[in-house]
């Protein structure tokens, strides 16, 4: 998993690139703890257009970074699932805490 | 034209970094069938959340192996994943959406849920001696016969 991210007009996009389970699943935690750390932003955009698998282990990723981000204010937005994260998020209602955008 | 029937058989140790290899191995069998990308998309993912049902639950210790089957009879693929490890105490509790005995590990609880969203059925059974066997079932709708069809 490679995460890549940038700060433009106070949103943060992230850039999920590669698989997303159990295994990778410790380190794009950190790594997101530690990007949402810092920067100047009060929107974050993750986008998924990279991410070429994701299992239910994700959702325990994203709302665990949801859980956080909610205490500063932070909304988190989602673009660009593939058909099966799409149908994932749809069944666990991530789109509820989490709105997809286009 | 029509698969023949088929069967292969892994077996390796419950980590994590199988999980793509099983992934991989049960996508790759399954390519004789000549499924949608989106049909083994979703096998990938039903296979992905059984491993790690062995990985994180099976064996506390770290220590034990997975056995991956995977049976072609004509258009459908028949894929079973087992361990021998602690075993799930109430099967149908388990099986219910968000329930989850690790809930301070960010585990959404969503495994069966997403195994049995992306497959036909999905069979959860205690073994005689040990441990967990799942079986899924899955229809391939030849990707030929769809576009001769259309």
């Amino acid at each position: 998993m490679q995460i890549k991210s940038k700060v433009y007009n106070n949103t943060l996009y992230v850039l999920l690139c590669g698989e997303l389970d159990e295994h990778s699943a410790i380190h794009t935690r950190i790594t997101l703890d530690n990007v949402f750390a810092g920067g100047d932003f009060n929107q974050i955009i993750i986008d998924l257009s990279e991410l070429e698998f994701m299992d239910s282990t994700g959702i325990g990723v994203l709302i665990g970074r949801y859980k956080k981000m909610k205490d500063r204010n932070i909304p988190i937005y989602i673009c660009n699932p593939s058909k099966q994260a799409e149908k994932i998020f749809k069944m666990t209602g991530l789109y509820d805490i989490m709105p997809k955008i286009v | 034209m029509r698969s023949q029937n088929n069967f292969m058989e892994v077996t390796f140790k419950a980590i994590s970094i199988n999980e793509a290899f099983a992934r991989i191995c049960v996508s790759g069998f399954c390519v004789q069938l000549n499924p949608t990308v989106d049909e083994i998309n979703d096998i990938k993912t039903a296979v992905s959340e059984a491993v790690t049902n062995c990985v994180v639950h099976a064996y506390p210790k770290h220590n034990g192996m997975v056995v991956l089957r995977c049976e072609i009879e004509g258009d459908n693929v028949k894929i079973v994943i087992q361990d021998k490890g602690v075993g799930i105490k109430d099967i149908s509790k388990a099986r219910e959406p968000f329930f989850t005995t690790k809930p301070d590990d960010e585990r959404s609880g969503m495994g069966f849920s997403v195994m049995e969203s992306f497959m036909d059925r999905v069979e959860v059974e205690k073994n005689e001696d040990k441990g967990i066997t799942v079986t899924m079932y899955k229809r391939i709708n030849n990707l030929q016969e769809q576009v001769n069809n259309a």
